[in-house]
């Protein structure tokens, strides 16, 4: 089976973000920058996948800048077969990057996209749902579990009521879900093969696709400072203080 | 010149990073306090390849240098400390001589073993009544058909409570009988057969998820097939792997050093007394930034003795100073660490106190600064020995 399995650059989730004092966007400086959480558990899915069924290919796909390959190559250590960086400069909004990724879909065909349900940056949740939209598959957003039986492909995933299982055929678009697996690291044998690996580079500008921005990021703003807490002495007190003072019951 | 690590360095530090992010103060603490040996960390270390970085690619190491070896071994300190580096140390140097002077059969039989971590090695040099001058050790193999008999003590022996095999140092002809006192040794990777050996546990003042024990040996049958390159010439074998030893040994430090200096700056500015963070006086901030300084400055030396042993150039006055230069910036960032977190940071839950005990045997060992001065006086200066 041939996988690809879109990958984003993010800060690491342990880093403090400031917010640039012009709310323009956020202070990169001192930022340590990693594969997206949910995009590596889908590159670890694709690599169960391939282990399990004994051959198949893995492809990753970032588009961002040039320093993007850092990643691609961590993924590319962990096992994946190798990369296209689709380079472009410019910030790209969702609908621009998953109309990139369709192409890049086109003309790789692959059984099977697998990507995080969205990026821990900006909290997006549309890019997975946006490429199958576009491609006519059909899509398993939020997955807890995959498997493959008869053919067609069985992704549960985690819905509010609780846990939903779906079947559909391949290939198709599945979002994964932080109990999807527990990614591994990178061997150093691993890191040292992925330097051989094939990493190619795409201008953005070179596909023949509209990148103009539907969404413009007005500001950023910080949260407001958490106030520290009280503590109460009893129940009664607390129902009596969330009545008269913060009038919430 | 150039002072960049090269982009696959880099991988390599992300590499190792990630994997001892795994484990965080709180498992480096347990088992401090448990005395209870990492093996996970030791496994988790061993299947992500790095046990074999500096094994050649034959014998299914990495085959790297020993600069991506020390940048390990400062990445493991930085996150356990030397419970962290002492796990698999001796894993990553000890072999050297192996590596550089074993005949193939040794290295088919061992080298693979230890790169996959399914064998841990010790390092039986120190004899109580030698000490630093290693030449007078007593512990004697003597020849008898396609074995050799070895009996005598060893002291200081790290990790012999794990060990399938160890890098033994006997001697062979006694001093009084080689042409020079550095002659007539031996160097063995011997079994650790532990009904020849008694293994006791000395109890010491830190590090104490890895053990250092006493060995008693009584009669212990070693094969001819396990010696290490030609009878008689085990110091200078031994010699060879003395350069990379420091070099790890201040990477080590480096790494103990910093993450000691992570928490006394985090600390600093988090801790309000006298209406302000305590880093905002310079009593505080002074100490830890000249503990900065001398780390920058100590890691500066070991890069720089990496990159001539990597290109195969003399480095031991280099190997040296570096060790020299790190076991100081390693203690002083420890001590500076526990004063800035002042009570705190005398109380285990805070870590540093851990680092402090266990930075400060690098003073001591593998060589003490002493006796590293002394090699700089005599090599280095052309001073007169003084002993
Ligand atoms: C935690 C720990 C783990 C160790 N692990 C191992 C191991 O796995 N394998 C192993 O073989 N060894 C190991 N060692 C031993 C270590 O390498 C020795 O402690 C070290 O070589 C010093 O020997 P010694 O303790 O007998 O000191 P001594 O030789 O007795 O020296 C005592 C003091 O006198 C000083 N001194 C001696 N001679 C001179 C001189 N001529 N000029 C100036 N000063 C001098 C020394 O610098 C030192 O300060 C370990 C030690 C420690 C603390």
């Amino acid at each position: 089976m041939k996988i690809l399995v879109p990958v984003k650059r993010v800060p690491d989730p342990a880093t403090t973000i400031r917010v640039l004092p012009d709310g323009s966007g956020i202070a990169t400086d001192n930022i340590k920058w990693v594969i997206n959480p949910f995009d590596e558990i889908a590159i670890e899915e694709a690599l169960r996948i391939k282990e399990k069924q004994g051959s198949g290919e893995i492809v990753l796909c970032s588009i961002g800048q040039i320093t993007w390959q850092e990643q691609l190559r961590t993924g590319l250590a962990m096992g994946a077969d190798r990369a296209i960086l689709v380079k472009s400069d410019q910030p790209l909004d969702t609908l621009a990057i998953a109309r990139i990724l369709v192409k890049v879909v086109n003309d790789e065909k692959p059984d099977l996209v697998i990507l995080g349900k969205q990026a821990i940056d900006d909290d997006s949740n549309q890019v997975g749902q946006m490429m199958a939209e576009m491609l006519g598959w059909p899509q398993a957003t939020f997955a807890s579990q995959i498997e493959f039986a008869d053919g067609k492909c069985k992704v549960t995933r985690e819905v509010d009521g609780g846990l939903e299982t779906i079947a559909f055929p391949l290939p198709a678009v599945v979002t994964t879900d932080l109990r999807l697996n527990e990614p591994r690291y990178a061997s150093l044998p691993g890191i040292m093969k992925a330097r051989k690996k094939e990493l190619k580079e795409i201008a953005a500008e070179s596909l023949g696709i509209d990148l103009a921005p539907r969404l413009r990021i007005k500001k950023l703003t910080a949260p407001p400072k958490r106030e520290a807490g009280r503590k109460v002495e009893s129940a009664a007190e607390l129902v009596q203080l969330l009545h008269s003072d913060a009038k919430v019951i | 010149m150039d002072f960049e690590l090269t982009s696959a360095q880099r991988e390599i530090v992300a590499g190792v990073r990630a994997l001892c992010e795994r484990f965080p103060d709180s498992y480096w603490r347990d088992h401090d306090s448990r005395h209870e040996f990492p093996h996970e960390f030791y496994r988790a270390f061993a299947e992500a390849g790095y046990l074999g970085i500096a094994i050649p690619e034959d014998y299914g190491g990495s085959g790297l240098g020993i600069t991506e070896a020390a940048l390990v071994m400062s990445e493991a300190a930085h996150a356990g400390a030397m419970n962290a580096a002492s796990a698999v140390h001796l894993s990553i140097f000890g072999l050297m001589p192996v590596v550089v002077h074993g005949s193939e059969d040794l290295k088919r039989r061992f080298l693979p073993a230890a790169a996959r971590g399914e064998m841990h090695f010790s390092f039986a040099v120190t004899e109580p009544d030698a000490g630093n001058d290693i030449t007078h050790i007593k512990t004697f193999a003597r020849r008898d058909g396609d074995h050799y008999i070895v009996n005598g003590r060893k002291v200081f022996t790290t990790k012999a409570q794990e060990a399938d095999r160890m890098l033994l140092l006997t001697r062979t002809t006694p001093i009084e009988k080689a042409p020079r006192r550095t002659d007539g040794m031996t160097l063995f990777l011997a079994p650790l057969d532990r009904k020849a050996v008694e293994v006791r546990e000395l109890h010491k003042l830190g590090r104490h998820a890895v053990d250092t024990n006493m060995l008693f040996i009584d009669n212990l049958q070693v094969s001819a097939g396990d010696l290490v390159g030609e009878e008689g010439r085990g110091f200078r074998i031994l010699m060879d792997g003395l350069n990379p030893e420091r070099i790890l040994t201040a990477a080590e430090g480096i790494g103990i050093g910093r993450a000691a200096l992570d928490k006394a700056v985090r600390y600093a500015s988090e801790r309000i007394v006298f209406g302000r963070p305590i880093g905002q006086n310079q009593a505080i901030a002074h100490p830890l930034a000249d503990a900065h300084a001398r780390l920058e400055a100590a890691e500066l030396m070991m890069l720089k003795a990496a990159w001539l042993f990597d290109r195969r150039e003399p480095c031991g006055p280099e190997a040296s100073t570096a060790k020299l230069l790190a076991a100081e910036a390693a203690f002083e960032a420890c001590d500076r660490a526990v004063q800035t977190l002042g009570g705190y940071g005398y109380m285990q839950e805070y870590d540093v106190e851990r680092f402090f005990r266990e930075s400060r045997m690098l003073r001591i060992a593998p060589v003490s600064q002493e006796m590293v001065l002394n090699t700089i006086s005599e090599h280095v200066l052309k001073l007169p020995r003084s002993y």
